[in-house]
């Protein structure tokens, strides 16, 4: 059982056009840099991208907005990105936005073979304009139909040939619901190690969601905001 | 006078009570963690995956890995824990945080909060501001009380809603407020503020009852 693939390449072989894929990651945090690098220098597009957010204009998805290779985009915040706002109000990018448990809780059930779920985020709001709305417990709540992915594309910290991950500090963010709801996940990992080598007790997303894993190179990990104290 | 950012940031802290969990929006709302009082032990929840936030880092501490739901580089606690944002949000739809604190543009007699979108101006998104004023147990907004002369304590809201009939309480630059039965009921003014100012900056139902006291800031 070894999942590992050379490089970013070979690992997103078989992505194509109109396909949807998901990418991993908290603003810049956590984000599948090597993966993005890669799809952004192909000629894959109209992808339907479903990630918390859109990257900046220079980095992380922003590079293969700027290349018109998403037609759709699915997220909860798209702040700090001219060329999306530019898109979006042109109408050459759709976007679908709503609340960001929702969007996580979407994927989670996705992975899970949950089809559908009750939430009272957006109710009595637009995200609720023509979903199923129903009460419990004398609260509102609205329907939301799980996310799934033809690919999802990850990152973690550390990774095994088994295709076990590990995070790093807040880098899991959506990361670990999308390698579940994935038909085939890629997982990009600073360190990948032999089967074995990693703590059992300490996995948090399990192999058996990845299908490809790879060592990534030349990671930048950009800071969107570097915000500092003053030592003592 | 009325107060600034970082006097409404202080009267909110006085809100806070020992062993809360809290989830502070971006804008006045982060501010909040500067005045926690030293006899109470408070922890800050992130959204994007982190109980216990501490403070900005120093230089040579920052992480890429480690930022807060404004996409700041932050530190953590002793005893913080790290997490997926599911999990994150199964804290908040779940009831377990005790308090949310926002920023708003608009809200409404009836505790309804407009928050995230301006038509035809920039559109960023909700983010997770829509899953916190849903499911918290306890619900404060930091906002300025008008703009422009425009009051923002209001019948109805006009923007598009973050949520409905589930803002508890707002400190503003003129007031402390309290949502009742379809009504804003003045709780405290601003040192130096008049009722009657608080009256003409305030568009909704005001409900004012006996001596208003002053803010302690």
């Amino acid at each position: 059982m070894n999942k590992v693939v050379k490089n970013a390449e070979e690992a997103i072989k078989g992505i194509a056009s109109n396909m949807t894929v998901m990418f991993g990651g908290f603003g810049l945090c956590g984000i599948p840099e090597n993966a993005i690098r890669v799809l952004s220098k192909t000629n894959i597009n109209r992808l339907v991208c479903i990630s918390n957010n859109c990257g900046i204009d220079d980095f992380g998805l922003g590079l293969m907005l700027q290349n018109k290779q998403i037609r759709k985009m699915v997220a909860s915040y798209v702040g700090e990105n001219a060329e999306f706002e530019r898109q979006m109000l042109s109408g050459e990018l759709e976007v679908e936005l709503m609340p960001q448990g929702t969007l996580a809780e979407r994927i989670r059930a996705g992975g899970a073979g949950i089809p559908a779920f009750f939430v009272p985020a957006g109710y009595g709001t637009e995200v609720a304009i023509g979903k199923e709305e129903r009460e419990f417990n004398g609260k509102m709540h609205i329907l939301e139909h799980a996310l799934t992915a033809d690919f999802a594309v990850v990152k973690a910290w550390k990774g095994d040939t088994h295709g076990n991950l590990i995070y790093r500090y807040t880098a899991s963010n959506f990361n670990n619901m999308m390698a579940m709801a994935g038909k085939i996940t890629i997982a990009e990992v600073e360190e990948l190690v032999p089967a074995g080598q990693l703590d059992p007790n300490t996995i948090h997303t399990p192999g058996i969601f990845v299908q490809r894993i790879f060592q990534g190179v030349d990671y930048e990990k950009r800071i969107e905001k570097i915000t500092t104290s003053n030592p003592k | 006078m009325s107060l600034d950012k970082n006097q409404i940031a202080k009267r909110i802290a006085q809100e806070l009570k020992d062993g809360y969990y809290v989830n502070l929006g971006i804008g006045i709302p982060t501010l909040v963690a500067n005045y926690v009082p030293e006899s109470i032990h408070v922890t800050f929840q992130s959204e994007n995956g982190l109980l216990g936030i501490g403070p900005f880092p120093t230089p040579d501490k920052v992480e890429a890995d480690l930022i807060n739901a404004g996409k700041q580089t932050v530190t953590f606690t002793d005893g913080a824990s790290f997490f997926d944002s599911a999990t994150s949000f199964a804290m908040i739809r779940g009831g377990h945080v005790d308090l949310t604190i926002l920023g708003a543009f608009e809200v409404s007699e009836e505790g309804d909060i407009a928050s995230w979108k301006v038509p035809g101006k920039l559109i960023k998104g909700m983010g997770g501001a829509m899953d916190l004023v849903a499911s918290a147990k306890n619900i404060i907004v930091a906002m300025q009380h008008s703009n422009k002369g425009q009051s923002k304590i209001l019948k109805k809201c006009t923007l598009p809603l973050t949520g409905v009939k589930c803002v508890k309480k707002i400190v503003t630059d003129l007031a402390v407020l309290e949502v009742v039965n379809g009504a804003f009921k003045l709780l405290e003014r601003a040192p130096g503020v008049s009722v009657e100012e608080i009256k003409q900056s305030t568009e909704g139902k005001l409900i004012v009852e006996g001596e208003i006291p002053e803010m302690k800031i």
